[in-house]
């Protein structure tokens, strides 16, 4: 266990690089802009369709009346399209130099070379990197940007593509919809199983603009994937904007790991949605860390349609000062036998605020279903927030329900003990959080558990008066 | 210099009430001190504000260590310079393990680099001094352990981090026979002629396999009596009554 900070370094994440883009959109939003963003990426006519009745979608909808605040955020400062100087390479070496020491300093080709079965990387609009080692190519694996899936995949992509997450799902859906760019297709066929991950990186370096990336992934029938993807951005004083959209869709027997590791800078309104749709005896766990961004609205849901299906989060939370992270779970039982554990961890300091707001329904059909939720909360001080706030909706009598919430402070007591065998202040408090988030970052991939280490310790640093 | 701690007219409050009025200790190397006294008469406050326990408020005195002043010493400070502390109830703490604890604690009270294979191996020849089971160094810091793993595992870490001064509150409390056996055993590995124990009790079984060289009787905030071991025994067969009339 390491008790002090090694080789950190917050800059890391704030490397701006100059505003260097090819094209940046003007602004805003309108049907001239969505056609011109249909336009610059070479939309076949359905794709360009589902883009103008999103707009109209997005126009009729209402902000959410409820959760954090979202007044900030002002679609006219928003540029939702920036073309940087490059285009798709299959090389780092191809990569602009900017961009590429940005992925550089980030870990990214290194962990390639490492852990990875294939990687993503995005930057501002556009993926500008894409990999994928050979003998998955062999088996029929498909890792690519969305662009050329919709390309290439048609057929594929329009069965899926807002199907898992329909475009009126709420407001910033639709705007997703309306003007996506970039983000991974996957495709694993029947039977193949990746023993290694595949892992997606999105950065976001333009000011006051948007992301909105797509990731589809399709697990065909008793495959399986572990799936990364992780998020940065540097610190502007304008607010920026982050609104992907993740559909998953775990066929029978398959099987799914979601990690994501969510570091945007405190500038980011996080408003993403992730779904996923999991077959008879399939499972999709997700595993997310988050701890960027202004306000965070992230509720991923699993749909357990098939019968034995199962679903597993793991999730931890933490904000700090002026961060309002509103996260939390949702599952949705329709088949029989259906099994979901929740394990939801929060840190909330310097005022920052966590809620865990969560859904749980179990619809008639799905009898003999099981959900245990468990969700535990620590505050480092008395100005910070945390919330729990869980529906269920439970429609049936065979079915096993628990839930169990806990907010507790750090006591004086504990970081007493821990001092009276040589601990600094700053070093007591850093052990206990990072005791509290284990049972979370152990499983995480274990540069991310670092990496989470590392930034609670960064946290923490300095922050006793 | 033999001096170790050296407590002045010491007077402590916890909130508004003052628990300590006036006490007098001092403690040479080599030494084995034990402090009895009735409850409530200020036994653990006296453990605690040596570690300088915020929750404890000296408003009067001096507590000097080898000559040098440390009531206003951060606890980690005073734990460096080589004060332990035997906790009457170890705090859990989830998500370390004890193994992980024992060498973050041996690493920041000495300051140096900690050698993994030696430091292993050190631990487990003390867990088995102590019959301590060798799954309890794998568990998270107390987490679900009995009252008397968590006592020996203070043993065990006053073992390992080897101070000039270990003070052990009520480590004998709640414990069976066996356990207090154990923990004796523990007390004497740790003593030597360079180092010094203060036992702070109202129990006389944990003292009958140690060498005592002073007894101290504190009630109501004030050491009322100092003698030698001989003390223990008029203090079995007689109770603290007649200490308490001393006072008055």
């Amino acid at each position: 266990m390491k008790t002090k900070v090694e080789n950190i370094n917050r800059n890391i994440y704030d490397i701006k690089n100059k505003d260097n883009y090819e094209f940046k959109m003007e602004k805003g939003l309108s049907k001239k802009i969505v056609e011109e963003i249909s336009k610059q990426k070479g939309d076949p006519d359905w794709m360009r369709e589902i883009r103008l009745k999103a707009l109209e979608t997005y126009e009729k909808l209402e902000l959410p009346t409820w959760g954090p605040d979202l007044s900030a955020l002002k679609m006219d400062n928003i540029a939702t399209y920036v073309k940087p100087k490059t285009n798709l390479n299959s090389s780092w070496e191809d990569v602009p130099e900017d961009i590429k020491n940005t992925f550089d300093k980030l870990g990214i080709p290194e962990a390639e070379k490492k852990s990875l079965a294939g990687v993503g990387a995005q930057y501002d609009s556009e993926v500008v990197y894409h990999s994928m080692k050979k003998e998955l190519l062999e088996q029929g694996v498909i890792y690519t940007d969305m662009e050329t899936a919709v390309r290439e995949y048609p057929e594929i992509v329009k069965e899926h593509f807002m199907k898992c997450v329909p475009i009126n799902d709420h407001k910033f859906v639709a705007l997703h919809a309306a003007v996506w760019s970039g983000g991974s297709f996957v495709y694993v066929p029947k039977g193949v199983k990746l023993d290694i991950p595949l892992q997606s990186y999105f950065r976001l370096n333009s000011p006051e603009s948007g992301q909105f990336e797509h990731t589809l992934i399709i697990v065909d029938e008793g495959a399986s994937l572990h799936f990364i993807e992780g998020c940065s951005a540097p610190k502007y004083n304008k607010v920026n904007l982050h609104a992907g959209c993740v559909e998953l869709y775990v066929k029978d027997g398959a099987y799914l790991r979601y990690s994501t590791i969510e570091n945007w800078s405190k500038n980011m309104m996080n408003l993403n949605t992730k779904k996923a749709i999991v077959g008879k005896d399939a499972q999709i766990d997700w595993v997310t860390g988050s701890f960027g961004s202004r306000v965070s609205m992230l509720y991923p849901m699993s749909i357990l349609n098939g019968d034995n299906a199962k679903t597993e989060y793991t999730g931890i939370t933490f904000a700090g000062k002026g961060q309002n992270l509103d996260t939390g779970f949702k599952v949705i039982h329709n088949g029989k036998n259906t099994s979901a554990l929740v394990n939801s961890k929060s840190i909330s300091k310097d005022g920052g605020s966590c809620t865990y707001r969560a859904l749980v329904r179990v619809n008639d059909r799905a009898k003999g279903a099981k959900c245990s939720v468990s969700c535990e909360s620590l505050m480092l001080d008395d100005i910070s927030r945390s919330d729990t706030i869980p529906v269920n909706d439970i429609r049936t009598d065979e079915v096993t329900f628990s839930h169990e919430a806990k907010i507790g402070k750090i006591s004086d007591k504990e970081i007493f003990y821990l001092m009276s065998r040589g601990l600094s202040e700053e070093d007591a408090k850093a052990m206990i959080v990072r005791g509290f988030a284990y049972p979370i970052s152990k499983e995480l991939p274990v540069e991310y558990a670092v990496e989470m280490n590392n930034l609670i310790n960064l946290e923490l640093e300095g922050s006793i008066g | 210099m033999n001096k170790l701690l050296e407590i002045k007219d010491l007077h402590v409050n916890v909130g508004e009430k003052e628990i300590l009025k006036g006490l007098n200790l001092t403690i040479n190397k080599g030494e084995t001190h034990v402090i009895m006294g009735p409850n409530g008469a200020g036994k653990s406050t006296l453990a605690n504000v040596v570690l300088n326990n915020p929750e404890y408020k000296k408003t009067k005195g001096t507590v000097e260590f080898e000559g040098k002043d440390i009531s206003n010493l951060a606890t980690n400070k005073i734990a460096k310079k080589g004060i332990f502390m035997s906790f009457q109830s170890p705090q859990e703490i989830p998500g370390i393990s004890t193994m992980n604890f024992l060498k973050v604690a041996k690493n920041k009270v000495t300051g140096k680099p900690v050698r993994i294979f030696e430091f292993k191996k050190e631990v487990q020849e003390y867990m088995e001094e102590l019959n301590v089971n060798s799954k309890l160094i794998d568990r998270n810091l107390n987490v679900g352990f009995s009252g008397g793993e968590k006592k020996k595992n203070e043993i065990l870490q006053m073992l390992v981090l080897n101070p000039k001064l270990a003070i052990l509150d009520e480590t004998d409390s709640g414990l069976d026979v066996d356990a207090v056996r154990t923990v004796s055993k523990g007390i004497n590995l740790y003593k030597s002629n360079e180092n010094s124990v203060l036992i702070i009790t109202h129990n006389m079984k944990i003292l009958s396999e140690l060498k005592v060289d002073y007894v101290h009787v504190l009630v109501d905030g004030k050491i009322v009596k100092k003698g030698t071991a001989e003390l223990v025994k008029d203090i079995e067969k007689n109770g603290f009554t007649k200490y308490k009339q001393i006072d008055k």
